[in-house]
């Protein structure tokens, strides 16, 4: 195996037998990015020089691949919008810290829809990222860059963010774990804010131990994000010892299988995994979430609403895109946003402000909260009978570039996603297999209730051994 | 304005966001088609359901009122677009100031 392609369990294992360095594994990265991402494009920028003098201090650490919306002190965050070119961090995100508290370095920033906005990564203001599957199709998004990167082998592992799906769906395109941890598990501070009620960062791995080292480096309370509660982390890797999923009750929801979008290979790979839960001990027990058909809606009312209250700090004022054609205060506004977002992140914006507005407020986003309450008391009383949901990840597998041009078909790509993140709990997808003649990957999707990640990456752990 | 019937130009304006004549073309019958579809929450009965305002349900998280590390002003202004001394300069804003 070459190095770039050891996930970090192995890695950790090489740099502590002395096999290699930090720096030879970061070099390594770098080898591969210049020889395959010409194809891919799935980093924005990679600070070489940056890199290796962070694994020269830290000769055990593994390198991670960056979302561009992660602030990494002295580099570039521009989450994908021309909005933030030449944006440059003035400190580091606390999950930075974290990650190089416990032995991994930031290294590569890897591309996203624009604001994290969108399912394909074909939102991105910046670049083009294909899926490493097959160049011909999305690598998913938002996390479409960090899915491509790991899928790929162009990173040893990488941070996304999920905000109604964005590391579970392009974790399920590109062959690769993806763990949204629950709301208020990891800092949110120094990631720039999409919908503050919804975004989490989580790990993007090639393996669920990977996705378990990397959580507990990255989880903690934080002083500086007052959702953070003091809830000491476990230690995610030894938790997985032993995992079985004999006993464990598995919760089938029917309005999840009861789509006319599941594609027919998605479905039969998801029935598969779910038989093979079974066979290795798992009870399968069916729920009942009846509040599903409006979560999407739900979502497309918070998430925009939250996004354009987040986004009216890009106003060409102390930071980003000023327009050089402003004549006064209220043209610097309008033509410095105007210039500097892209069509999804205008149309959310406008989509948020009209939900806010005078006179619609209550109808919409008021309403949109209380709706939120039902959708997560459907999940409060499933897990009273189980102890975790098994369902797909994304209606398909990965679509081709162009596939889906209106935005609200773009949208529903999210419906096994949104549920679970609007609830606040934690979820993963695990890869579960691929579809017939056009070899595309497939995850299933796992959910569990609140601050139960332990639980839930035992689960998984258990299907991912029981599917090798 | 009546509900449903959102009038993109003028939410835009609140928005403080400039459209151009095509932009509002496109974006009119899309986001009539988005707000159609997230109208399907009038149907839920939420009387007497409270709001959920976050992922979790919190209590207010208190720290202690000290001091703390903040950017040095240098590292503040860095990222400006323009600036004088150690401030962030713009247009005039108030009419028939010395700008």
């Amino acid at each position: 195996m070459e190095l770039h392609e050891l996930g970090i369990k192995a890695a950790q294992e090489g740099l502590a037998k002395g096999d290699f360095t930090s720096e030879e594994l970061t070099q390594a990265v770098i080898d591969r990015y210049h020889e395959a991402d010409g194809r891919i494009g799935a980093y924005l920028t990679f600070d070489e020089e940056g890199a290796l003098q962070l694994a020269r201090e830290n000769p055990r650490a593994v390198p991670i691949a960056i979302k561009d919306l992660i602030n990494v002190k002295g580099q570039p965050c521009t989450c994908a919008s021309k909005i933030l070119k030449g944006y440059v961090s003035p400190y580091d995100a606390t999950v930075v810290r974290n990650m190089k508290a416990n032995g991994f370095i930031p290294a590569g920033r890897v591309n996203m829809d624009e604001f994290a906005m969108g399912s394909s990564t074909e939102n991105s203001g910046l670049g083009v990222t294909r899926n490493p599957h097959d160049l011909s199709r999305v690598p998913g998004g938002s996390s479409g860059g960090s899915a491509a990167a790991v899928g790929g082998n162009l990173c040893i592992a990488a941070l996304g963010t999920d905000t109604g799906g964005s590391i579970r769906q392009p974790a399920s395109f590109c062959g690769c774990v993806g763990v949204k941890p629950s709301y208020g598990r990891v800092s949110r501070y120094g990631v720039t804010a999409f919908a503050s009620s919804l975004d989490q960062v989580g790990p993007m791995t090639k393996s669920v131990e990977d996705a378990a080292i990397l959580l507990k480096a990255l989880a903690g309370h934080d002083a500086m994000d007052g959702t953070t509660p003091d809830v000491p982390v476990p230690d995610y890797a030894a938790a997985l010892e032993g995992a079985t999923l004999k006993g464990v009750r598995l919760g089938l929801p029917k309005e999840y299988f009861d789509v006319s979008g599941l594609d027919p290979e998605v479905r039969r790979i998801t029935e598969a995994a779910i038989r093979a839960c079974e066979a290795a001990g798992a009870e399968l027990v069916d729920v009942s979430l009846p509040h599903t058909e409006y979560a999407m809606a739900v979502y497309y009312i918070i998430a925009p609403a939250e996004a354009s209250a987040n986004l009216a700090r890009f106003d060409g004022v102390r930071y980003g895109h000023r327009s050089d054609k402003a004549a006064d205060v209220y043209s610097l506004y309008t033509k410095s946003r105007a210039e500097g977002f892209g069509p999804e992140v205008k149309r959310r914006i406008i989509m948020g402000t009209y939900v806010l507005s005078s006179g619609y407020y209550d109808a919409y986003y008021g309403r949109a909260q209380k709706v939120r309450t039902l959708v997560t008391r459907d999940f409060e009383k499933a897990f009273e009978k189980v102890d975790a949901i098994v369902s797909p990840c994304a209606p398909t597998p990965a679509f081709k570039f162009g596939e889906n041009q209106d935005p609200l078909t773009m949208y529903l790509n999210d419906l096994y996603t949104i549920p679970s993140a609007l609830a606040g709990i934690c979820a993963a997808s695990v890869p579960a297999g691929l579809t017939e003649g056009a070899h595309l990957p497939v995850g299933v999707q796992f959910i569990c209730g609140g601050f139960k990640e332990e639980r839930l990456l035992r689960i998984c752990k258990a299907y991912e051994d029981s599917n090798n | 304005m009546q509900a449903g019937k959102i009038d993109v130009g003028y939410v835009a304006e609140l928005a403080r966001l400039e459209l151009t004549a095509e932009e509002r073309a496109v974006f009119q019958p899309q986001l009539e088609s988005i707000v159609g579809y997230v109208e399907k929450i009038s149907e839920v009965d939420v009387d007497g359901i409270e709001p959920m305002m976050h992922g979790r349900t919190l209590v207010n998280a208190f720290r202690e009122d000290v001091v703390g590390e903040s950017l040095p002003v240098e590292t503040a202004l860095g990222n400006a677009p323009a600036r004088v001394g150690d401030e962030f300069l713009l247009p005039k804003i108030v009419e028939g100031a010395e700008s």
